[in-house]
C-alpha cells in the first residue's frame, strides 16, 4: 500500500525531468540565438513558405524555361490582391473560432456598388468608400446573425452567401456593367496602375497584410482575438468582451471583401454578377495552407498570404509545367493535403 | 488585529428557503494564509462568490479594512484588492505566459498598441515575486509547455498583478500530483513573503494543513471550526475533526482509514 503510493509519488517527478529535458533539446527554453527565436515563433509561416519554395522548384525543374519568365509570376501576382484581401480577414476569424463563408457574395455586392456609383459618373475613389461602407453593413449583418442570434457560422454565413448572391441575381439579370471611362480616372492610376511591371494592386495588397500582421499580433484587438478563440470562457471572466471581438472579425471581413470587390473590378473594369464567386475555396485553402490552426487560438498572417501566393500560383503552374488542365484540381487537393500534413507535423496543439 | 484586510461579520445567504450560510464570520489579516475546508455543500464556494462581489449576501457586514462597505459587488472587490484564481484556471494555453498575465488588462498605448517590453518587464517581476523563475522558460514560453503546478503559477501571477492584497485560490492543488502541489506551495509561500494575503480552499486536508497559518471549517453553512496552526498541533486532529462533523459518535469506526 504505501509502496505504490511512495511510487505514484516519485514518477510524476522523473516525467517531469524527461519533461524538462525533450524541452531543452527541442530548443524551446528560453533562447539566446536571434535566428532560432526566429524559427520558433515563426514555426508555420516559415512551414508556409517552404511548401511554396518546394512546389516552384518542382514546377521550374519541370519546366525551365517557362518557369523563368517574369510575365508568368506576373500573371499571378494580377489575380492575387483579391484574394489576399479576404485571406488576411478570414485568418482573424479563424482564430477567433468561428468561419465565414459570405464573403464571395459581399465581394460581389461591393464591387456591384462601386461598379453603380462609377457607372453614375462620380469618382472612383467615392465608389470604393461606398463599396467598403456596403461590406462593413453587410458583415455586421452576418456577424451578428452568428453571435447574437447563436446560429453556427458554417451554416449562417453559407445561407448569407447564397442569398446575397441571389439578391444580386435579381436585380441585375445576370447583365455585367463595363466600366470604360475607369482606367482614365486619376484614383485607377493610384490603386490600379502599374509600377515598373508591378501592378499597383499587389503593392496596396501587401501593406494591407504588413498592417494587418501588425494588428493580429501587437494591438489589443488582436490579443483579444487569440484569446476568445484559445479560451473564451476565461476571455469572458477575465472581462473580454467575446461577442464583441467576434462581431468585429465578421465586420473585417466584409471590409476585406469590399477592398477585394473593388480590386476585382478594376483588373478587367468590368463587374460580373458572378464577381467573386471562384474564390470561395481558393481563399479558404490559402488560410489553411499559410499555417493557421483550423482550431483556432493561434494562425499566421504572414504564413496565410504565402499560402495565398501558393494556392494562386496551383493552376498557372501545373499548366505551364505541361500538364493539361485536368490534372489543376488534382494539384490542388494534392498541395493542401501535403502541407496539412506538414503543418500538423510542424505545430503541437496545446490543450 | 492591525492590518486586517477585509471582516465578514454574520453573513446569511438564502436560496428561497434553503440557507446556504447562515450566519459566517470570517477575516483575513495581511500576510497570512487562511485555509478555508468543508465538505460538499458546506457552503465554500457561496462564500468565494460572496467574497468576489459575484454574489450578494442576504443579509450581514462586510469591512474592507475596518470600514464597512455598502453596496457590495465585483468592482468594490476588486478595489479591495481581492482576486479569484477559479478553479479552472482560466488559462490560454496557446498564448504566451506574457499574455495570459494581461489577459484583458493589457498594457498599450493611445492608438491600443501593446507595450511589449513594459508588459515582459511586470511579468518578469510578478514571477521574480512568487519564485516562478526557470532556466527551462520564460515570460514568452507558450503555457501550454508548462505543467499543472507551473500553469497555477500563471494564474497566480496574474491574480497579483494590480496589487492585489487577498488572493483567494480554489482548490488550486486538486488533480495535481505531490511534485506539482509542492510548486504550487512554494508559489504561495512566496507571496506571502511578499506580504500577500491568501485564502486556500482545498478538499485535500493534508495540502490545507501544510500551507495555512489558520484554519476556517466550514458545517452546513455554519463555522464549526476556527483554529490556528499551534491551536490544531496536526492534520490529524483537523481530519478527525471533520470526520466527527460527517459522522457523529461514529468517528471511532471511521478515523482508521481517514487519519492514514
Amino acid at each position: 500500500m504505501t509502496d505504490t503510493a511512495n511510487r505514484d509519488g516519485q514518477s510524476p517527478a522523473k516525467a517531469l525531468d524527461a519533461d524538462t529535458v525533450r524541452r531543452v533539446a527541442e530548443g524551446k527554453h528560453a533562447d539566446r540565438s536571434r535566428l532560432r527565436r526566429f524559427f520558433r515563433d515563426h514555426r508555420p509561416a516559415v512551414g508556409s513558405f517552404v511548401v511554396l519554395v518546394v512546389m516552384l522548384a518542382c514546377f521550374f525543374v519541370g519546366n525551365p524555361e517557362v518557369f523563368s519568365q517574369w510575365n508568368m509570376y506576373r500573371a499571378v501576382l494580377i489575380g492575387l490582391p483579391v484574394v489576399l484581401f479576404v485571406v488576411v480577414p478570414l485568418v482573424y476569424v479563424v482564430t477567433v473560432g468561428e468561419i465565414d463563408l459570405s464573403f464571395p457574395a459581399t465581394i460581389g455586392m461591393a464591387g456591384w456598388v462601386f461598379a453603380l456609383v462609377v457607372q453614375a459618373g462620380y469618382d472612383p475613389f467615392l465608389g470604393i468608400i461606398a463599396a467598403v461602407l456596403t461590406g462593413l453593413v453587410l458583415g455586421l449583418c452576418v456577424g451578428w446573425l452568428v453571435v447574437y442570434a447563436n446560429l453556427s457560422s458554417l451554416i449562417a454565413t453559407l445561407g448569407m452567401n447564397f442569398m446575397l448572391r441571389g439578391l444580386i441575381q435579381i436585380n441585375t439579370e445576370g447583365k455585367s456593367i463595363a466600366l470604360v471611362g475607369l482606367p482614365k480616372t486619376l484614383t485607377f492610376q493610384i490603386f490600379g496602375g502599374q509600377f515598373f511591371g508591378i501592378p499597383v494592386q499587389v503593392l496596396w495588397a501587401l501593406l494591407f497584410v504588413a498592417i494587418c500582421s501588425f494588428i493580429y499580433n501587437r494591438h489589443r484587438f488582436g490579443v483579444h482575438v487569440h484569446m476568445v478563440g484559445d479560451n473564451p470562457d476565461a476571455a469572458q471572466q477575465m472581462g473580454i468582451n467575446v461577442k464583441l471581438v467576434r462581431l468585429k472579425t465578421f465586420a473585417f471581413v466584409g471590409l476585406g471583401a469590399a477592398l477585394a470587390g473593388v480590386a476585382a473590378v478594376m483588373i478587367n473594369y468590368t463587374w460580373w454578377p458572378t464577381s467573386g464567386d471562384g474564390y470561395l475555396l481558393p481563399a479558404l485553402a490559402s488560410v489553411f495552407v499559410g499555417g493557421t490552426a483550423p482550431w483556432g487560438g493561434i494562425g499566421t498572417i504572414i504564413g496565410s498570404a504565402i499560402g495565398s501566393f501558393t494556392v494562386s500560383f496551383i493552376q498557372s503552374g501545373v499548366v505551364g509545367a505541361g500538364l493539361s488542365g485536368f490534372y489543376v484540381q488534382f494539384f490542388y487537393g494534392l498541395i493542401i493535403i501535403l502541407s496539412l500534413l506538414g503543418h500538423r507535423w510542424n505545430q503541437v496543439r496545446y490543450r | 488585529m492591525q492590518n486586517r484586510i477585509i471582516e465578514l461579520k454574520d453573513i446569511k445567504k438564502s436560496y428561497g428557503q434553503v440557507y446556504a450560510l447562515g450566519g459566517v464570520d470570517l477575516h483575513v489579516d495581511q500576510g497570512e494564509v487562511v485555509g478555508l475546508v468543508g465538505d460538499n455543500g458546506a457552503g465554500k464556494s457561496t462564500l468565494i462568490k460572496i467574497l468576489a462581489g459575484a454574489v450578494r449576501p442576504t443579509t450581514g457586514e462586510i469591512l474592507v479594512r475596518g470600514e464597512p462597505v455598502s453596496n457590495w459587488n465585483a468592482g468594490r472587490s476588486r478595489e479591495a484588492g481581492i482576486e479569484t484564481v477559479f478553479q479552472d484556471r482560466a488559462l490560454a494555453v496557446q498564448q504566451t505566459i506574457i499574455w495570459n498575465i494581461f489577459m484583458g488588462r493589457e498594457l498599450v498605448g493611445p492608438l491600443g498598441f501593446l507595450k511589449v517590453r513594459k508588459q515582459r518587464e511586470e511579468a518578469e517581476r510578478l514571477m521574480r515575486e512568487i519564485g516562478f523563475t526557470s532556466k527551462v522558460f520564460g515570460p514568452s514560453s507558450i503555457v501550454g509547455q508548462l505543467s499543472g503546478g507551473e500553469r497555477q503559477g500563471v494564474a497566480i501571477a496574474r491574480a497579483m498583478y494590480n496589487q492585489s492584497d487577498l488572493i483567494i485560490l480554489d482548490e488550486p492543488t486538486t488533480a495535481l500530483s505531490l511534485t506539482e502541489t509542492a510548486k504550487v506551495f512554494h508559489f504561495v509561500r512566496q507571496a506571502r513573503a511578499a506580504g500577500r494575503s491568501i485564502l486556500f480552499i482545498g478538499h485535500n486536508i493534508h495540502h490545507v494543513f501544510d500551507i495555512s497559518d489558520r484554519f476556517v471549517v466550514l458545517d452546513r453553512g455554519r463555522v464549526a471550526l476556527q483554529a490556528s496552526k499551534a491551536e490544531l498541533g496536526s492534520a490529524e486532529a483537523l481530519v478527525r475533526f471533520m470526520e466527527e462533523l460527517a459522522h457523529p459518535g461514529g468517528a471511532g469506526v471511521q478515523s482508521t482509514g481517514g487519519t492514514v
